[in-house]
């Protein structure tokens, strides 16, 4: 804890401020600093994504040329429905991954970590490869109409977020695996899990957003 | 820890360090540099925002005494249109983003880990981390006015506006990066202000010492809570409309491009869904200010402590609904007008009450007037007519007669400088002698305040006039026999004193720093934690965490016949 640091000169003065020690109440509890930072980030966060969800819903179907959502992702056929399995799954096998960490378990921790990250990794993978097809083979581009504009905006916002946390995610495996993890650590490691059932959230919406309610326009 | 708590620890006795420190307290220059870029100590910190913050504010004072000679004359030649129009943008960007923000943030890094009975805030390398990005964003921001021409030879410093509103921004009218330095310059600020206000949260929730609930924290401390909290969720919406501008002007995106089916008016709602919390960021920190130093020289505590504390958090909930009423003009529908309109109304009761409970503060009390009370009686005159201008501009027919004129300048700057500057002010007189052991001279202080209080009158109130005859904002001059010369001119007059109060200002903080009274811990005879410890407090704060048991620990202190605790 920082507020340990200790430097300068002791030129400080003792002061008492016990007026009444008889009065003494419990043991002094505060929340834990990680865990509302955390809360904080991922608020601040949300702010960021609201804007960019609410630009993309403001310009559905606003689009004055071609290609629509309609033609480049339409509804079941284009859905990438493995990928978001993936993605939601990793949620839970990294829940999996905590329970092992609580119980001490370091190799069955490593196991269900890096399946969690194998399938954030796929998820990744997939986001390249329709990009890749979007791109070259339908002509949708961030600058060719709005679509293309929110649709990159939004999604490559969330892919970001993904690669952030995948990168977390392969710190704590390899510190792990060098077994540099002790078990007061254990913290750190929820909060990264925090932050990726967030990702998971954000998917949520931008799914339902873009690949359900956009294709009708 | 597991268990996801923090027990503070009773008795944290320190030994004093080994002697060979006491040698480096007073090193040479570099060892200085050296140790202001080192630090990672909140009140280091804060002091270096807070003079950072004042440089940028004598930069963007001389803009604006500059534009003010411009305007002195009619169809005047003194600037170049261009070179106004740079003016105006910078100055109102560095006075939002590179000073008020700023003073904001030092005030609350130095008060807050003292005022919670604390060592340092939470994160203090992401402290340090939040300082340095804000002052090289400023740096950078300043930088196109050397930098910027680009490509096309065709501009130097931003020239949009504050608010940069769209079209003006897009590729087509605003060629070379120029606008791309502000763009840039304030997503860096922006990410730093959020870094730093996760910071406040965290420490505030998290490091009080034993005793001090919420209820008992000062309202200073509540202040910065809730702008902090105002800052982590309005702050981003600023940086997203900043990357989506980024976007439309180098990768060809089409979100502000009206051909293409884009929305010139979505930045707008986007800029002041940012712009308009941020006033109540800047400003509650101020209100912070004054409900620490109103009771100090009332010689009463706080009157309405919990109605305040509602009050501010209102204020925050509401502020975040009433940004269109900057938009009335771009033609919104009746319903968004009158939902506008009516939120921002409302938003004045919260605000009223606060004044209301200063004034039942000072009823009765044995008021002493010295200079951080004299800013506080300033700022309760003018923050009441900035708020009663305010609620003129909240309806919306009579905004369409007065939107972009002079008034809508008078009245922000009666809320930015008189209230927030002067509530700063009262601030910078108040603890000024904890932070540098020594008192303000109190004759420059009253310099300063009657130059800056007169200059600030004859400077803002002529501006409601001009724009009452129709004088709209921005431009970089007149024709002659509008009626609008004698409002100017005044105006113009008015700026030069102010410029001489904050000359004044300067001068006593250098002097007093050198020849200065001792101030002694706590020359107010003031109540909360942060006088307990010595002037200026040591690096780790408090020998002894402090443990607390009414608002006013130092009162129980000082007076343990009759203390705080038994009657809260």
């Amino acid at each position: 804890m920082s507020a340990e640091k200790i430097g300068g000169l002791h030129v400080g003065k003792p002061h008492s401020f016990v007026n009444d020690p008889s009065e003494e109440a419990g043991p002094w509890v505060l929340p834990s600093q990680r865990k509302v930072g955390m809360i904080c980030l991922i608020l601040t966060e949300t702010a960021l994504f609201s804007i960019f969800v609410v630009a993309f819903i403001f310009y559905m179907g606003k689009s004055l040329n071609p290609p629509f959502p309609r033609d480049v992702i339409p509804f079941p056929s284009k859905t990438p429905w493995l990928a978001s399995f993936a993605l939601f799954a990793s949620s839970f096998t990294i829940i999996y991954a905590e329970k092992m960490m609580h119980k001490l378990d370091r190799k069955n921790f490593l196991i269900w970590w890096g399946v969690t990250m194998a399938l954030g990794a796929y998820f990744v993978f997939f986001s390249f490869s329709e990009w890749m097809e979007l791109i070259y083979h339908e002509g949708l581009t961030i600058s060719v109409n709005v679509f293309g504009s929110t649709f990159y905006s939004l999604v490559g916002l969330h892919l970001s977020h993904v690669i952030v946390g995948l990168i977390l995610l392969s710190i704590i495996f390899v510190l792990t695996l060098l077994g540099k993890i002790p078990e007061d650590h254990i913290e750190h490691t929820e909060m990264i899990s925090w932050y990726w059932h967030f990702v998971d959230c954000v998917w949520v919406v931008v799914l339902t957003l873009v690949y359900f309610i956009s294709p009708r326009f | 820890m597991p268990n996801g708590t923090t027990i503070v620890e009773e008795e944290k006795e320190f030994e004093p360090p080994p002697p060979e420190r006491v040698g480096e307290e007073h090193g040479s220059m570099t060892r200085l540099v050296q140790e202001l870029v080192y630090t990672v100590d909140h009140k280091k910190l804060g002091l270096m925002y807070i003079g950072s913050g004042l440089l940028f504010f004598v930069v963007a004072g001389i803009m604006a005494t500059l534009m003010r000679i411009q305007l002195y004359f009619p169809s005047s030649k003194f600037l170049e249109p261009d070179v106004f129009n740079r003016f105006f943008t910078m100055h109102g960007t560095a006075m939002i983003f590179l000073v008020a923000m700023p003073w904001v943030f030092g005030l609350g890094n130095y008060l807050v880990p003292l005022m919670i009975g604390t060592r340092d805030m939470s994160f203090p390398r992401l402290n340090a981390f939040g300082f340095w990005v804000f002052l090289f964003s400023g740096l950078f921001i300043f930088a196109s006015y050397f930098t910027a021409p680009g490509l096309y030879n065709a501009g130097s410093a931003p020239n949009v506006g504050w608010f940069a509103y769209s079209s003006l921004t897009s590729k087509a009218f605003s060629k070379g990066h120029s606008t791309d330095y502000w763009t840039l310059g304030l997503l860096f600020n922006g990410i730093g202000s959020i870094a730093t206000s996760i910071n406040f949260i965290v420490t505030i929730f998290c490091l009080r010492c034993k005793g001090m609930t919420l209820g008992k924290m000062p309202l200073f401390v509540w202040m910065i809570l809730v702008t902090a909290f105002l800052v982590v969720i309005a702050m981003p919406p600023l940086s997203a409309a900043q990357i989506m501008l980024t976007l439309d002007r180098y990768l060809g995106a089409k979100f502000f491009d009206t051909q293409a089916g884009g929305s010139a008016v979505l930045w707008q709602h986007f800029f002041w869904i940012f712009g308009h919390p941020e006033v109540y960021i800047l400003v509650l920190p101020a209100f912070g200010a004054v409900s620490e130093v109103i009771p100090v020289f009332s010689r009463k505590p706080i009157f309405g402590y919990p109605v305040m504390v509602a009050a501010t958090v209102s204020i925050a909930f509401i502020s975040l609904s009433v940004w269109a009423h900057h938009m009335f003009t771009v033609g919104m529908t009746t319903a968004e007008n009158i939902f506008f309109a009516i939120s921002t109304m409302i938003i004045a009761v919260p605000t009223g009450i606060k004044i209301f409970n200063w004034l039942g503060t000072m009823y009765g009390g044995k008021i002493r007037m010295d200079v951080p009370m004299l800013f506080c009686i300033a700022f309760l005159f003018q923050f009441l007519i900035a708020g009663l201008t305010g609620v003129m501009l909240a309806v919306a027919p009579f905004d369409w007669q007065l939107s972009d004129s002079y008034f809508v300048v008078a009245h922000f700057h009666y809320v930015i400088v008189g209230g927030i500057v002067f509530g700063l002010f009262a601030g910078y007189y108040y603890w000024y002698p904890k932070a540098f052991g020594k008192m303000l001279n109190d004759k420059l202080g009253h310099w300063h305040f009657w130059l800056f209080t007169i200059g600030f009158h004859l400077t803002f109130d002529p501006q409601h006039f001009a724009g009452f005859l129709g004088m709209p904002r921005r431009i970089f001059t007149y024709e002659a026999g509008r009626g609008w010369e004698i409002w100017n001119q005044i105006s113009t007059i008015g700026v030069f004193l102010q410029g001489a109060g904050i000359l004044f200002f300067v001068v006593n903080l250098i002097h007093s720093y050198i020849k200065g009274k001792e101030a002694g811990d706590d020359p107010w005879d003031a109540w909360t934690l942060e006088w307990a410890t010595t002037s200026p407090p040591p690096e780790y704060n408090f020998d002894k965490i402090p443990e607390v048991r009414s608002r006013r620990p130092l009162w129980d202190l000082k007076h343990p016949e009759d203390p705080d605790w038994k009657f809260e």
